[in-house]
This record gives C-alpha cells, structure tokens and sequence, in this order.
C-alpha cells in the first residue's frame, strides 16, 4: 500500500552531486515482461532508476521503451490485452500490488505526453484540477499558491501571468507543453514520466524544455523517452537503450555516447544498421 | 565497445567523410615519416639541398593538418558523431597536431643540418643519432599502423618501447659533453647536436602520444604514464 497522502516534494535549489551509482533508487524494475494480447512487447526488463536524476530511454521505433514508461504509471492497464509480469517498486512499493491506489500512484508519478494536451479549460484549471481532485488545497488561497508556484516550476508564470484565466490552448506549442508539466508538477509528484516530449516542438522551445528537466532534477526523478540521441546526451545523467523489446545496455550517459560496451548500441547511436 | 568491428553507416556520405578523415591521417603520416628520415639524412651526410627540400615539405605536412582539423569540426559541426566515430574525429585533430609537430622536429634537424660545417666528432656517435632516428621512425610508424588498424596491443607496445629512446637520448647526450670536455672546438658542433637528439626524443614523445590516441580510439580508455590501461571511476 502506498503511503497515505500525496505530498508536495522537498524544494531544492540544485540538483545531487552524489555519484549515480550511490543514489538511492527511486523506481526499480525487475524482470518486467509486457504481452499485447499474443504479441510479446518487453523481455524481461530489469533497471534501476536513480533519485533526483534524469533517465533517458532511447532506441528505434518499437523497441518498448514507452511501453516500459507507460509501465512505470501504470498506463498500460487502459489498453486492452495488456499484460504485465515482472515487478516494478516505487520506494520499494509494489505499483502493481492490487492494494494500490492507481490515482494516488499517477500523483506521485506524473506524466507529460509527446502532444500538448492541455484540458480545453483555462491556464489556471489546467493547473488546479489535480490538486483540487487530490485535495491538496484546504483554500482558495492555498490553491492560487500552488499554481502560482507550479507555474513558476515550469517556468511559464512570467509568460502567463496577466492571462491566467485565457484557454491554455490558445498558448504556443512550447508554452503547452510547459503548461503540461506544470500540470504534473501541480500535484507534487516525485517522479515525472516524459514521452518524447520535445518532439512536436520547434529547437527554441524544445531548448527551453531541456532547460526546465536541468532545473527540475534537483526535486523530482525524471524519465524521458525521446527518439533525439543527441537530447538523450544533453539532459539525461543516465541512459537505457532498448532494441526489440529488450534492454540492452544501460549506464552513464556520458559512458553510453562515448563509449558503449554493446554492438548493439554502439550501431544504434553511431547510425550504422543494428 | 571496439570500433575495429563495426557495420557501416547507413548515411554513406557520412561513411565517405569518415574513411577520407583515416585516409589523410594515413597520407599526412606518410609525410612525416619521410621527412624524419630524410632530416636525418640531411643532417648526418650535411646535405644542405635535402634539407632544403624537407622544409618545404613541411608546408605540406602543415596544410594536411589544416584540412584534416576543417574535415573533423565540419563533421562535428553537421554529423554530430557518437562513441567510436566521435572519439576517431577527436583523435584525428590530436593525431594531425602531433604529426605537424613531428614535421616541426623534422625541420629543426634540417635548420641544424645547414648550420652545421663539418662532422668530426667519433663515427660513433653519428652512427648513434642515425641508430636514434631509426628507432623512432620506428615507433612513428608502428603508433600510426596502430591507430589506422586500431590495435590496442601494439598501442600499448608503442608507449613501453618509449622508454628505449629516452634511454639512448640520455647515451647520446652524455656522449656530446665527453667530447665538450674533450676540446673546447667542439662545443659549436655539440651544443647542435645536443639539440638534434633533442628532437628526436621529442618525435618519440609524439609517437606515444599517437599510440595513447590510438589506445583510446579502440577501447575508449586512457593510458597511464606507464602506458598501462586505467579503469574509468564513476562519476555523476
């Protein structure tokens, strides 16, 4: 059973310096097997993902590497035929214990989509509703800081200050997406999920995203999947690569960009043929 | 992971601009190597017109380094290589700017050879120098086969051997105050000498150097100053 309430995450102004190796985990995987009906989509995935740092999970189109994040929220269990084997921990909790909460799980590990996918509501209830579903506010006040503080997080207060009450889909793309994870943030999760989330952005705004993940590792535990190695190598600490369903390697992202101990990877992110 | 085994890229012109970078490094060796050789050459039979022609070479072996230096930052710029082919443009540049300053040293001798009026120190000490430049043409030529096959074996024997030319740098050397002390005439023709061996044992300081590049082409890991492999330590 998960801890009881949803709480807002210790603020900290810079990210760990401890060497990755000697972080606690935050979510660790153990041998996780996904089945689309009687499709085999993961083999036997085990990883451990550190505290306060970011993981990027990279690999060419249908290799499982957003099938194993939706895993980590529990996101496949929307899709039917889905099966999962193998175990996922939380701080050590059991995600698919059936004691869990699987709406206090989605708080504690907020997600951020490939697509901006603002509510059709205004910039302030997008941000509001989780905590407002959650009962994170006792009053309106109380609400008004929270968002006021995830907008700021997100780094999109400043943009969006004098129109807090305009449709958030009428924001840039950058912006939206931006708003999204203000929207994640809002709930105080400790770990955030991002499935390619720059990939609909132009360079500018997919800059100022890779910007806001630096900033937000010094609080929450990030996990990115995205199809840009090079992105995978600016803001990620660690790297998994994933190929046909399994796990190939996974290390230091410095070590797996300048010197990966797989063929496999090595052809993948040199772009030889796999 | 080693780079000696690998497919080739699915963009060719990419494959293309790599080969052409191992291709000039291969030609620019070549270059040096020969001007070591001939400076020496120069040097030991005083043959001025040789030594002429080494220094105009080495405009070449400057230009060479030049183009593989624009090849590797346009690939860089545009490619954006990763693991194996980062660490081979990397390389390169180091490679080529150790090769210019070989063909630097190569120079040096040739500026010594033309200064020089007569040899008339003992036979055996030229057959010393002549015994030196082999030895570190040698080493040149086995560091750069090393990086172009990408042998971590032979780019370690490079590094060890090393230890031989500063060896005989360190005989030649107290051979040259012996005949100071000998005759004072002889000081002009020595203290030149002195810095023609020198450069030689700086060329065998550059072949190392190649063969560390080469080492840590294929393996991704650097030699220690004993030319021993290092365990990376982990690190955010």
């Amino acid at each position: 059973m998960l801890a009881g309430k949803v709480k807002m995450t210790q603020v900290s102004d810079t990210a760990p310096t401890t060497p990755l190796a000697q972080r606690p985990i935050r979510v660790s995987a153990s041998d996780v097997t996904v089945h689309y009906g009687a499709k085999q989509a993961l083999f036997g995935v085990s990883i451990d993902i550190p505290d306060r740092a970011v993981t990027s999970f990279i690999g060419p189109s249908g290799c499982g590497k957003s099938t194993f994040l939706r895993c980590i929220n529990r996101m496949n269990d929307t899709i039917e035929g889905c099966r999962v084997g193998g175990s996922i921990t939380l701080d050590g909790e059991d995600v698919y214990s059936p004691a869990l909460d699987v709406v206090e799980l989605r708080a504690r590990v907020g997600m951020v989509f490939q697509k901006p996918n603002p509510f059709p509501k205004s910039i302030y209830e997008n941000v509001a509703y989780g905590p407002k579903i959650h009962g994170l506010a006792r009053s309106k006040a109380d609400l008004d800081e929270i968002v006021v503080t995830s907008l700021r997080k997100a780094g999109l207060f400043e943009e969006v200050k004098d129109r807090l009450h305009e449709p958030g889909t009428g924001l840039s793309g950058g912006q939206q997406q931006r708003l999204c994870i203000a929207r994640a943030i809002a709930v105080g999760p400790e770990v955030i999920l991002m499935d390619e989330p720059c990939s609909a952005l132009d360079p500018i705004a997919t800059a100022v995203i890779e910007e806001l993940i630096d900033e937000l590792r010094a609080n929450y535990t990030i996990i990115i999947v995205t199809h840009s190695m090079q992105q995978a190598a600016r803001v990620s600490q660690k790297t998994a690569f994933f190929h046909l369903g399994k796990l190939i390697e996974e290390g230091r992202t410095e070590d797996i960009f300048t010197n990966p101990t797989k063929k496999q990877t090595q052809d993948y992110i040199t772009g030889r043929i796999g | 992971m080693s780079p000696s085994a690998l497919n080739e890229h699915i963009v060719t012109s990419y494959e293309d601009e790599l080969t052409l970078l191992a291709r000039l490094i291969s030609e620019m060796g070549g270059m040096v190597e020969l001007a070591i050789t001939d400076a020496t050459t120069a040097l030991l039979k005083l043959n001025h017109e040789l030594a002429t022609q080494v220094r105009a070479a080495d405009k070449k072996i400057d230009e060479m380094q030049h183009r593989i230096d624009d090849l590797a930052v346009s690939v860089i710029a545009r490619r954006q290589p990763m693991a194996a082919d980062l660490r081979m443009v990397i390389t390169a540049m180091q490679v080529a700017s150790d090769l210019e300053r070989t063909g630097d040293m190569a120079k040096q001798l040739c500026k010594r050879a033309v200064q020089i009026e007569s040899l008339s120190l003992a036979p055996k000490f030229y057959n010393g120098v002549k015994h030196m430049t082999d030895l570190v043409a040698r080493q040149l030529k086995a560091a750069l086969d090393a990086y172009a096959t990408r042998d971590a074996a032979a780019a370690i024997d490079v590094c060890k051997r090393d230890d031989e030319v500063d060896a005989m740098h360190t005989s030649l050397f107290r051979e040259l105050l012996t005949y100071m002390m000998e005759d004072p005439r002889n000081i002009t023709q020595c203290t030149h000498m002195l810095f023609c061996t020198k450069s030689l044992e700086r060329v065998g300081d550059h072949a190392t150097n190649i063969a560390e590049a080469a080492f840590y082409l294929e393996t991704g890991r650097h030699l220690n100053a004993h030319g021993e492999d290092v365990p990376a330590e982990d690190e955010e």
